[in-house]
């Protein structure tokens, strides 16, 4: 049998993925941790009426990094994203839970080389990521600036 | 006795004297549940890791397989065998346990497979007793192959379960109501291109038609001369792909069953079956070891079946090859 044939066998018999599903599952969870994160704006901006904006922003971040990463420790957070997906990798609990999850998993190795130094393997690409594009963006700005 | 390309024939009689399994808690739960003869009530089973439990694993199974027909270790004249660790260290581990000649085996999930076809040819020769064990923890494969247990990630559905189990076998001279091995057929590395780490039922399946078509062709058999073929974690996926791959040669398997894909119940949702380097032999150990000894099967092909990839071949964008070695099991008429 040749290799094409059989590539062609597999791609039109292995089981897909029910995308239609996944989409409605990663929607409903992921705007569900929306709504409590916006829910935490609210109760903050009520109990904290002399916080400007940009502190309750920061606060309402840690509250759902805390929550994320507490979900994670005891369990939970894997058991959502099983079925959520993107749902529930894409909000900031998601990242809580991608440096927690190896946290726990390579502490057996030790504080030093197993914990701190294999935290990052999930969330280093997106930390590098996101530092190389704010560059480039940061670039582009300045040089539409000096244009103008 | 060499037959054919791959196959050999064993001149002495080759007993298969003793079988134990240890199955995880998942597995305990699973379609097998009544065969198991001891099980693990959590994965970490109080030790530090699941490395560790995983070394305790092995040297129980090992220890309990040679107690049950009262034979010292020191008594073996090798225990040989394997696990899908880096180097190893489950299966060298627990050895250090026994003042038992070792040897290591590597095959993935196939070395099951490799150890009964050496082993069984050790104990065609000279030697007088062996141990074969291997097996597999589901929380030490996915820290090994995949992600941290606890990230919350979506398997596919082609994806199957790392099985958390050990199974042990005591090939011997000694004669008894038991299982022979008869002999085997050795198989090639057999690779179609397949590169999907999640999808290993379709890239073991062309290595495992491969060798069952060569044993038939080898010995002249056809399929119905044995009651059942099993391989070992092919997976739902993979053993309706070995029955189309097998048809196309000629052959029509319909005796075929695989370990992977009858461990779990449809209701634990385990995707496509159990994987790793303990199904087969907790399966062979804990049902198919049962069923040859109260009659029930007479002639089995048992074929373990393995994926030889790395987490690094698999993100350097290799394919995944694959192997499987078929071994003939027999009662006595």
């Amino acid at each position: 049998m040749e290799d094409k044939q059989y590539m062609e066998y597999i791609h039109t018999h292995a089981q897909k993925s029910n995308h239609a599903l996944t989409l409605v599952w990663a929607f409903l969870v992921g705007g569900f941790i929306c709504c409590i994160g916006q829910a935490f704006r609210d109760i903050f901006e009520v109990a904290l009426p002399n916080w400007d904006e940009g502190k309750i922003a920061a606060l309402v971040s840690m509250t759902m990094i805390f929550l994320g990463s507490f979900l994670t420790a005891i369990g939970v957070y894997d058991k959502i994203g099983m079925h959520a997906g993107g749902g529930s990798i894409v909000p900031i609990t998601g990242f809580a839970n991608s440096v927690v999850s190896p946290a726990m998993e390579f502490n057996k190795e030790g504080i030093v080389l197993g914990m701190m130094a294999k935290m990052f393997v999930i969330a280093g690409p997106i930390i590098v990521a996101g530092t190389v594009s704010s560059v480039v963006t940061g670039l582009i700005y300045w040089i539409v600036e000096l244009i103008k | 006795m060499k037959v054919g390309k791959q196959t050999y024939f064993l001149d002495n009689k080759v007993y298969i004297q003793s079988a134990y399994s240890l199955a995880g808690p998942y597995e305990s739960k699973g379609n097998f549940r009544e065969y198991f003869d001891s099980v693990m009530e959590d994965d970490e089973w109080k030790c530090k890791s699941h490395e560790m439990a995983e070394i305790e694993m092995q040297r129980y199974v090992i220890g309990e397989c040679l107690s049950r027909v009262n034979v010292n270790p020191m008594d073996c004249d090798v225990i040989m065998g394997g696990d899908l660790i880096n180097q190893i260290v489950p299966t060298s581990f627990s050895a250090r346990d026994f003042r038992t000649p070792f040897m290591g085996l590597y095959n993935a999930c196939a070395t099951f497979g490799e150890a009964m076809a050496i082993g069984s040819t050790l104990v065609n020769g000279d030697f007088e007793k062996v141990v074969c064990c291997t097996s597999s923890h589901y929380a030490t494969a996915e820290r090994q192959y995949r992600y941290p247990l606890e990230l919350g990630t979506q398997p596919t559905p082609e994806s199957q379960w790392t099985v958390t189990g050990s199974g042990a076998v005591l090939l011997s001279k000694k004669q008894g109501n038991y299982p022979l091995v008869k002999g085997y057929t050795i198989g090639r590395v057999v690779d179609f291109g397949l590169s999907d780490p999640n999808n290993m039922g379709g890239a073991m399946a062309p290595a495992a038609s491969n060798t069952i078509v060569t044993h038939f062709r080898d010995t002249g058999r056809s399929p119905d001369y044995y009651d059942m073929i099993i391989t070992g974690d092919l997976g739902r996926f993979g053993r309706e792909t070995l029955h189309y791959l097998a048809k196309k040669e000629g052959y029509v398997l319909d005796n075929l069953n695989d370990c992977g894909s009858l461990m779990y119940s449809e209701a634990q949702k385990a995707g496509q079956g159990g994987s790793g380097a303990g199904c087969c032999s907790l399966v062979f150990a804990a049902y198919l070891y049962k069923k040859l000894i109260d009659g029930s099967l007479k002639k089995i092909l048992f074929v373990p079946t393995g994926a030889m990839l790395s987490k690094d071949s698999a993100l350097q964008g290799e394919s995944i090859p694959g192997i499987a070695h078929a071994v003939v099991i027999e009662m006595e008429d």
